[in-house]
């Protein structure tokens, strides 16, 4: 097929690792900077004499006394797996009906609605919803923060999964009908599982952006107790003196968790993004 | 019939009082908001002041600054502009070579995840990143510096107002570039490699081929990257908070950071001019996605 000659298809090897290779320092970077003592990387990570291993920096900040990361795992755990079960369930739904029970102008209106509320900015909300949830005592709850990301996530939601099902045949569902079926038991036992892809796809890509969330916390989380991981590293951070090898072992912990889903869900995280913004 | 009809309506329900409640209600709120006098958390009348004042305050424009080539600050809005200006050509530019390197290449598929990396950790984590490898002494860049000659540039290039915003916009390039990346590879599948074998067959070159036809062919993707490469630079917050706070001096000031100062900063706030600076913030990003949606619908 090929009919390059073996000197360019070096080069283009040689230039895209090359590439790609740069790209990667900063991670390898953090990564060495983590594991040793703060006197040996504070003038450079990369001077390898001497060379000391130590996962001093990763217990230092794990459980520092006044900002504990383990706290913040905690934390972020408990505000991103509600906030990526809810909205799964609430945007499969409203998808179902607009990708199946169409017709009328004023769901086709409401439909290109919500899929413009995808670009409404977080900066857009937060004074109004700061302001009614201090009146009704869900600041610095976790449910307010819940149910937030569980709004903001429903509009890019909606729109991939209506689409998903949208390919899906309806015969299933016909048959499903004729036998005696409601609409709902339709869309719980025949439709949702159906459509396990796409859904691997909504949760892989929703609990990284809330876990990966930082405005909607540090506006609406006060208090160091309810802090999540993203809060707790600028906190971490110290205004004149960074103590690298502490902010590397924090930065390494934070991302373990996004990383690993998205290792774990690589092909339906990127399905999820080229979905998403593809076919709008 | 009716009953099929009625029912599956009802699905939509618990979507649209979410929407509503936490998003349309509080997105017109601050649209209303923006033109009302606040006294700290008191509503005292209508007024376009807020406006006169955001439009009018150096924070936000100093337009002259950047006239007279001195060095930022030259106001949010404007920094949101120059970082749009060289990090929407730049990153989207580098996806679509990267994708198409890593497409032939062995292990492309490794590199690719790599490079995709900064999309995923939490963009904390990428500012903390930005201002680790600009650091005077443990940053990787000044160390390369050093190795080339240049020592005299090595300094905190995250502390400087002439040098802090063009490393966080050459930092967010570099944790944005995988997601065009991404979609230009996802772009790139669909091409049938039948159109390039032909094209080869009649003595195109290599360069030929990806310019007079890839290049076209991927005309929809490269929109899409544009757009939200756009989008994402208007909505930047965290990279900018975690790596400079907006500083030095404002030099590194984007609308996203200086509405969540005035709001949540201050004391006492100043509502009115946040709710200004978050209604600029979306009528640019409505415009952007607006502009997508036209689009995308006349290529359909």
């Amino acid at each position: 097929m090929r009919r390059r000659g073996r000197k360019t298809r070096l080069i283009i090897h040689l230039v895209a690792w090359s590439i790609a290779l740069i790209w990667a320092i900063p991670y390898v970077g953090i990564l060495i900077t983590s594991l040793r003592p703060y006197s040996e990387v504070v003038s450079g990570w990369w001077n390898i004499h001497p060379f000391t291993l130590t996962l001093e920096a990763y217990k230092a900040v794990w459980s520092n006394p006044t900002y504990p990361l383990s706290r913040g795992f905690v934390n972020s755990f408990l505000i991103a797996i509600p906030s990526t079960i809810i909205p799964l369930f609430v945007a499969a739904l409203a998808a179902y009906s607009f990708a199946r029970f169409r017709g009328s102008i004023l769901k086709d209106l409401l439909f290109l609605t919500i899929v413009t509320l995808m670009s409404v900015p977080q900066q857009a909300v937060i004074i109004p919803v700061f302001g009614f949830m201090s009146r009704i005592n869900m600041i610095n709850t976790r449910i307010g923060l819940i149910l937030l990301h569980t709004a903001f996530g429903l509009p890019w939601q909606i729109l991939f999964l209506r689409n998903f099902f949208m390919t899906m045949p309806v015969e299933v569902e016909e048959a499903a009908r004729v036998d005696g079926a409601t609409d709902f038991q339709i869309f719980y036992k025949i439709v949702l599982p159906m459509a396990l892809p796409a859904l691997a796809s909504v949760v892989a890509l929703q609990f990284n952006w809330v876990w990966n969330d930082f405005f909607f916390a540090l506006v609406l989380l006060l208090t160091p107790e309810k802090w999540v991981v993203t809060q707790t590293i600028p906190a971490l951070k110290g205004r004149y003196l960074i103590r690298w090898d502490q902010m590397a072992a924090a930065s390494v912990m934070a991302s373990v968790v996004p990383v690993i889903i998205y290792a774990l869900l690589q092909k339906y995280y990127v399905k999820g993004i080229v979905g998403g913004v593809m076919k709008g | 019939m009716r009953r099929r009809r009625l029912i599956p309506s009802l699905f939509l329900i618990p979507a649209v009082l979410f929407l509503i409640i936490f998003v349309i209600y509080p997105f017109l709120y601050t649209i209303c908001g923006s033109f009302i006098k606040w006294e700290a958390y008191e509503a005292k009348g209508v007024t376009v002041e807020n406006w006169v004042e955001i439009l009018s305050d150096r924070r936000i424009i100093s337009v002259d600054r950047f006239l007279d080539l001195k060095a930022p600050p030259y106001g949010a809005l404007l920094h949101n502009f120059i970082w749009i200006a060289i990090m929407v050509p730049t990153s989207v530019f580098l996806g679509l070579i990267l994708a198409y390197l890593l497409r032939e290449v062995r292990g492309g598929s490794i590199a690719k995840s790599l490079i995709f990396l900064g999309m995923v950790v939490p963009m904390v984590v990428g500012g903390i990143l930005i201002r680790f490898v600009f650091d005077k002494e443990a940053g990787v860049v000044n160390a390369a510096l050093n190795l080339l000659g240049l020592g005299e540039y090595v300094k905190t290039w995250t502390a400087y107002p002439d040098t802090a915003l063009y490393a966080l916009i050459a930092g967010s390039i570099w944790l944005w570039t995988g997601f065009n990346t991404v979609i230009y590879s996802a772009g790139l599948e669909t091409i049938p490699r039948e159109i390039i074998e032909a094209a080869r067959v009649d003595g195109a070159t290599g360069f030929t081929i990806f310019w007079r036809i890839i290049v076209p062919l991927l005309k929809p993707v490269t929109l899409v990257a544009v757009m939200m490469t756009t989008l994402w630079v208007l909505k930047i917050f965290d990279v900018v908070y975690v790596a400079t706070m907006g500083g030095p001096g404002g030099a590194t000031n984007v609308l996203a950071l200086d509405m969540y100062i005035r709001a949540f900063y201050w004391v006492p706030p100043d509502y009115g001019g946040a709710m200004v600076v978050a209604t600029l913030l979306t009528l640019l990003t409505l415009g952007v996605a607006a502009y997508i949606m036209r689009v995308t619908v006349r290529i359909k």
